[in-house]
């Protein structure tokens, strides 16, 4: 039924009716909805037979729901950031045990400097810990990814983590459809485990494994992923039959047929790039957008498929590998070079802790990429002269204090500038 | 697309307004997206949150720059920020103040939108009235609803509603009533 509500909530009221056993709740921002929600609700007795448990910490959060998981129980947490890091050991223990938790990601930055905004940085860095990551267009689809997310971790028995943009997704109000509960009980069945813990019958989970088979292990993780692929498309078609509506998927191109430049993007600002590629299409430019879901597994060769025509392939990092550049657009070239003539990509690193993408911003990007490409990462929207100026700054003096108080002082500098020669 | 930016302080249920605005269109059968300015929100500290309202799907997700109307539900942020940075040429601007607008110091602003598209209205004082807070959101969304149009003032009622249930809905609707007849007639004369 539709309804105008939060995306958190939306999310929240999803994952109830996929009637998770084990819900582990610690707040951080911008997620704290997300898990309220659900608390919430089995508060209320509308999600019957599931376990909400207040834990001291994130670490704390993600071991408890390993625990539960362990023990046979569908696993459900949320976070964000740092919280992530602090948890990142866990991270890795739920994928190397193969345990099926699902946790929603509220993107957030990363400090320092402290930042509660959005960006990908917090999913960039356990991008490498073996859950599958899909990320979410609208908050329409975060609702739904969580459907499709513990049937998907479950099949599998792989975790997975739903990426959600916060603030722009988890603190917007929406139309959003929340399907009922004989949908998704036809869709999520009830979760049957391919290990647990049960005195009756010990077995012991997480030994340790020594160089005669640790690869082994490793490659089976590996085997895992290459599996989800496929399994992740299986899983879109078999959603939008059943809900009447697209899900998931690996990715999903829009008016890509005759492109000459694509985009590729993951999360909200996907929405953003559409509204711009229908104006700059109204221009009579040949533009369109793949949009990327699965992140980890990485569908290299959809998106070879998917960017082969291309003449020009701009790549929008919501995250800085700052001794790299774009963790996408690194990824992105991966899947382009065995393409003949392969297209030229245009990395560009974009909404960095919380700065807005509006679509001004991105028709200059998108013209420019076209007409005066740019080598290494392009930062849009930089302010080039506070950058500038704190850099000549640094280069005076040894002892010239912390970068982010010099651009703040930068800043202010500038808006004063400003203001006087308003005033004269 | 008819976007609405609304300014106020923490306390004073901006964030509320913007949602129960969007509830009120999405009971028209509109598409409409509700949300802040995403900073750390303090009581008394400037607070702005977004609706943009809409026929078909929203897929924008950038904060609204060029809003077609304005609700300023605190007049002293006119002097600690540029408010109508951005308003268009034919916007709405629509101030919570029981003070005449000549008085307000607006003049500059009044000259450049068309006549009838600065509304003011004594929301907190109908607030107080009626709710007994000096909330003066929904007494504004009534107002809005009389000069700005886009929701009708039942959707605007059956949303406070479902916002605040029981005593404290009714109390507001009757705010968002009073403030409905009050701009009605001030449109009129």
């Amino acid at each position: 039924m539709f309804q105008q509500i939060e995306g958190s909530k939306a999310m929240a009221r999803t994952i109830a009716l996929c009637r998770p056993q084990v819900v582990c709740a610690y707040p951080i921002t911008p997620q704290t909805h997300i898990v309220e929600g659900v608390g919430e609700l089995v508060r209320r007795g509308e999600l019957d037979n599931c376990e909400f448990i207040n834990v001291e910490s994130e670490f704390a959060a993600l071991s408890v729901a390993i625990g539960a998981s362990a023990a046979g129980a569908r696993a459900y947490t949320a976070t964000a950031s740092q919280g992530l890091l602090f948890m990142a050991e866990a991270v890795y223990n739920a994928a190397g045990l193969g345990l099926p938790i699902v946790m929603t990601l509220g993107n957030r930055a990363i400090g320092a400097p402290i930042n509660i905004w959005n960006d990908h940085s917090d999913a960039m860095a356990l991008r490498e810990s073996g859950w599958i990551q899909l990320f979410a267009e609208s908050n329409q689809e975060a609702a739904d990814l969580h459907i499709v997310a513990f049937r998907l971790a479950e099949e599998l028995s792989v975790p997975t983590m739903v990426c959600v943009d916060g603030f722009i997704l988890t603190h917007a109000v929406e139309r959003i459809d929340i399907p009922d509960q004989a949908q998704v009980d036809a869709f999520v069945p009830p979760y049957e485990p391919m290990q647990s813990l049960d005195p009756a019958d010990p077995i012991s989970i997480g030994a340790m494994v020594g160089p005669d088979a640790f690869t082994e292990v490793r490659y089976l993780q590996y085997y895992k992923q290459q599996v989800a692929l496929p399994l992740i498309e299986k899983l879109a078609m078999e959603f939008e039959k059943l809900f009447g509506r697209a899900a998931g998927g690996l990715l999903r191109s829009y008016q890509a047929a005759d492109a000459e430049t694509l985009v590729v993007a993951m999360g909200s600002v996907n929405g953003t790039i559409k509204d711009v590629i229908d104006e700059m299409r109204a221009d009579g430019v040949a533009i369109g957008l793949v949009t990327l879901v699965a992140f980890r597994p990485f569908p290299t060769e959809a998106l070879r498929q998917a960017l082969a025509r291309a003449r020009d392939v701009i790549v929008l990092d919501r995250a800085v590998d700052v001794g790299m550049g774009g963790p996408l657009a690194s990824n992105v070239a991966i899947a382009m070079r065995d393409i003949p003539d392969a297209p030229a990509m245009h990395s560009a690193i974009v909404g960095l802790g919380g700065r807005p993408v509006p679509k001004a911003s991105l028709h200059r990007l998108f013209r420019q990429a076209a007409v005066q490409p740019w080598e290494g990462p392009h930062f849009l929207d930089l302010n080039e002269r506070v950058a500038a100026r704190e850099i000549h700054r640094r280069g005076k003096a040894r002892r010239v204090g912390p970068a982010a108080e010099g651009i703040l002082r930068e800043l202010e500098a500038e808006r004063v500038e400003k203001l006087t020669e308003g005033a004269r | 697309m008819f976007e609405v930016r609304i300014h106020g302080r923490g306390g004073q249920g901006v964030v509320t307004a913007a949602e129960m605005l969007s509830v009120a269109a999405f009971l028209e059968g509109k598409h409409a997206q509700a949300f802040p300015s995403f900073g750390s929100e303090r009581t008394g500290a400037p607070v702005v949150a977004f609706c943009r309202i809409a026929d078909k799907d929203i897929r924008l997700r950038e904060p609204i720059q060029n809003p077609d109307a304005l609700i300023v539900q605190d007049p002293t942020l006119f002097k600690a920020l540029d408010v109508t940075e951005g308003l268009k040429q034919d916007g709405f601007l629509l101030i919570n103040t029981a003070r005449s607008l000549q008085d307000m110091h607006l003049d500059g602003i009044l000259a450049q939108l068309p006549p009838r598209h600065v509304i003011s209205v004594p929301a907190t004082e109908l607030a107080l009235k009626h709710v007994g807070r000096p909330a003066p959101n929904t007494a504004l969304l009534g107002a809005f609803a009389a000069n700005v149009g886009v929701v009708s003032i039942d959707s605007v009622l059956e949303a406070i509603r479902r916002a605040f249930p029981g005593k404290v809905g009714e109390a507001n609707v009757e705010a968002a009533k009073a403030a409905f007849a009050l701009a009605g007639r001030k449109s009129a004369a």
